[in-house]
């Protein structure tokens, strides 16, 4: 991974091709960055006070709170500094740049997340189908290898970009930002992002989405959500999928119900069967809802709405 | 799983407060993480050897700061500790708790020449 900007050398492909650095690494400070990117990434660079070092007009620099709390001539010292920054800052600065960006363009961005198999990819496509008449849609897919999952969306007609991750096992702002690049979405669009199909990773890393969509088949089991507590805290929305099936299982729902509103006790659940169509009505009209309130206050889509 | 993905964000850190502040070793970089955080701190503690190797960050030690959860507890409205994102208040065994802390991984400090 580049150390500068967090681009995965390597690793990281979208649509195939490695993830260009395009954007000058020069972070000597001070100066403008030279990304070129359509969305603004803000750098939280995080100035500590020199309270604990002072610079003497001979040109000395005087570190008196070594770990002793003396200072020795000649020695040098241990320095502590403050940071008191958020690891993951700027993952986060990057996903504020893309959360202005579709702000601005009124995107209702979801980021839909799961285990590998619980249906994503056929929900999606289900939605696309039945959306795709409304409002314009387009689709960034994150699988660790392979296009397969892009090529099942662009079957639909609505545009998708697949990104690799590599041994990466979430996708993170960087990476989303990048894909905004290319696939650069109309205005007013809904933009569906599926993560890597994983419960664990990707709750820590915000891409800059309205919501996380949490996605659990049926088949999973009513316990899922205790054992995942901080993806289906992290999620705004839940969705049983695979509903068809619940003849055929011990699945109980009352009980998955409950679980998942212990860990997150305001959150929306769905119950819902791409195969059969079972609760889409419901799913749309969440979109539908959730498109509403991101467009609110946009005056260049309020005209046409 | 994502710990490697976090160490390279601390490495990136510690390497742009470098120049910043004006630093060309680390020895000592203290972290605060939260049980709700999902970071796992032996998964953490072997991905920063990994990838502070050749870095200036190599010969650091790794100190972590274990912070506590903590919930509002609508019922009871008042601030209750909690281990778990699903523990019930530990007073009134209601589940109407908003989390307000654990979740923390954050940089708090670092010892550096």
């Amino acid at each position: 991974m580049c150390s500068v900007c967090g681009c995965s050398d390597g690793e990281t492909r979208i649509e195939g091709k490695a993830v260009s650095h395009s954007h000058d690494h020069k972070h000597e400070h001070g100066h403008e960055h030279g990304h070129d990117h359509h969305h603004g990434h803000g750098h939280d660079h995080h100035h500590h006070d020199h309270g604990d070092h002072h610079h003497h007009d001979d040109g000395t620099h005087h570190y008196g709170q070594g770990e002793a709390g003396v200072a020795v001539a000649g020695m040098s010292q241990n320095r502590l500094v403050q940071i008191e920054m958020d690891i993951l800052a700027k993952n986060n600065a990057y996903a504020n740049g893309n959360r202005a960006h579709f702000e601005d363009h009124g995107i209702l961005a979801l980021n839909l997340v799961s285990s590998p198999g619980s249906g994503k990819t056929t929900l999606l496509c289900k939605t696309i189908e039945m959306l795709k008449d409304r409002f314009p849609i387009a689709v960034i897919e994150g699988d660790q290898q392979t296009a397969a999952d892009a090529d099942r969306i662009r079957a639909t007609g609505a545009p998708a970009i697949q990104i690799n991750t590599g041994k990466g096992c979430h996708l993170d702002g960087h990476m989303v930002g990048h894909a905004l690049e290319d696939l650069a979405p109309q205005d007013g669009s809904v933009l569906f992002i599926e993560n890597v199909g994983n419960l664990v990773c990707p709750a820590a890393f915000d891409l800059g989405e309205y919501a996380k969509v949490a996605v659990l088949s049926v088949t999973e089991g009513e316990d899922k959500p205790l054992k995942y507590p901080d993806m289906f805290a992290a999620a705004g929305l839940v969705i049983f999928n695979k509903t068809d099936l619940l003849p055929h299982l011990d699945f109980d729902m009352d009980a998955a119900l409950a679980n998942a509103r212990k860990i997150n006790p305001g959150v929306k659940i769905l119950k819902v069967s791409a195969r059969t169509g079972e609760g889409m009505a419901a799913w749309l009209a969440w979109i539908e809802a959730a498109r509403a309130m991101q467009i609110a206050g946009n005056e260049k889509l309020a005209e046409k709405a | 799983m994502h710990e490697m993905a976090i160490c390279e964000s601390i490495r990136s850190a510690l390497e742009e407060q470098a120049q910043v502040q004006d630093f060309s070793t680390v020895d000592v970089v203290r972290l605060e993480i939260g049980p709700l955080s999902g970071v796992e701190i032996e998964a953490l503690k072997f991905g920063f050897d990994v990838v502070m190797r050749g870095s200036l960050a190599e010969k650091a030690r790794l100190e972590i700061i274990e912070t506590e959860a903590k919930a509002w507890c609508m019922m009871c409205a008042e601030t209750v500790p909690i281990a778990q994102r699903f523990d019930p208040c530990p007073k009134c065994n209601s589940h109407q708790l908003q989390v307000t802390a654990g979740d923390e991984m954050r940089i708090k400090e670092l010892e550096v020449n």
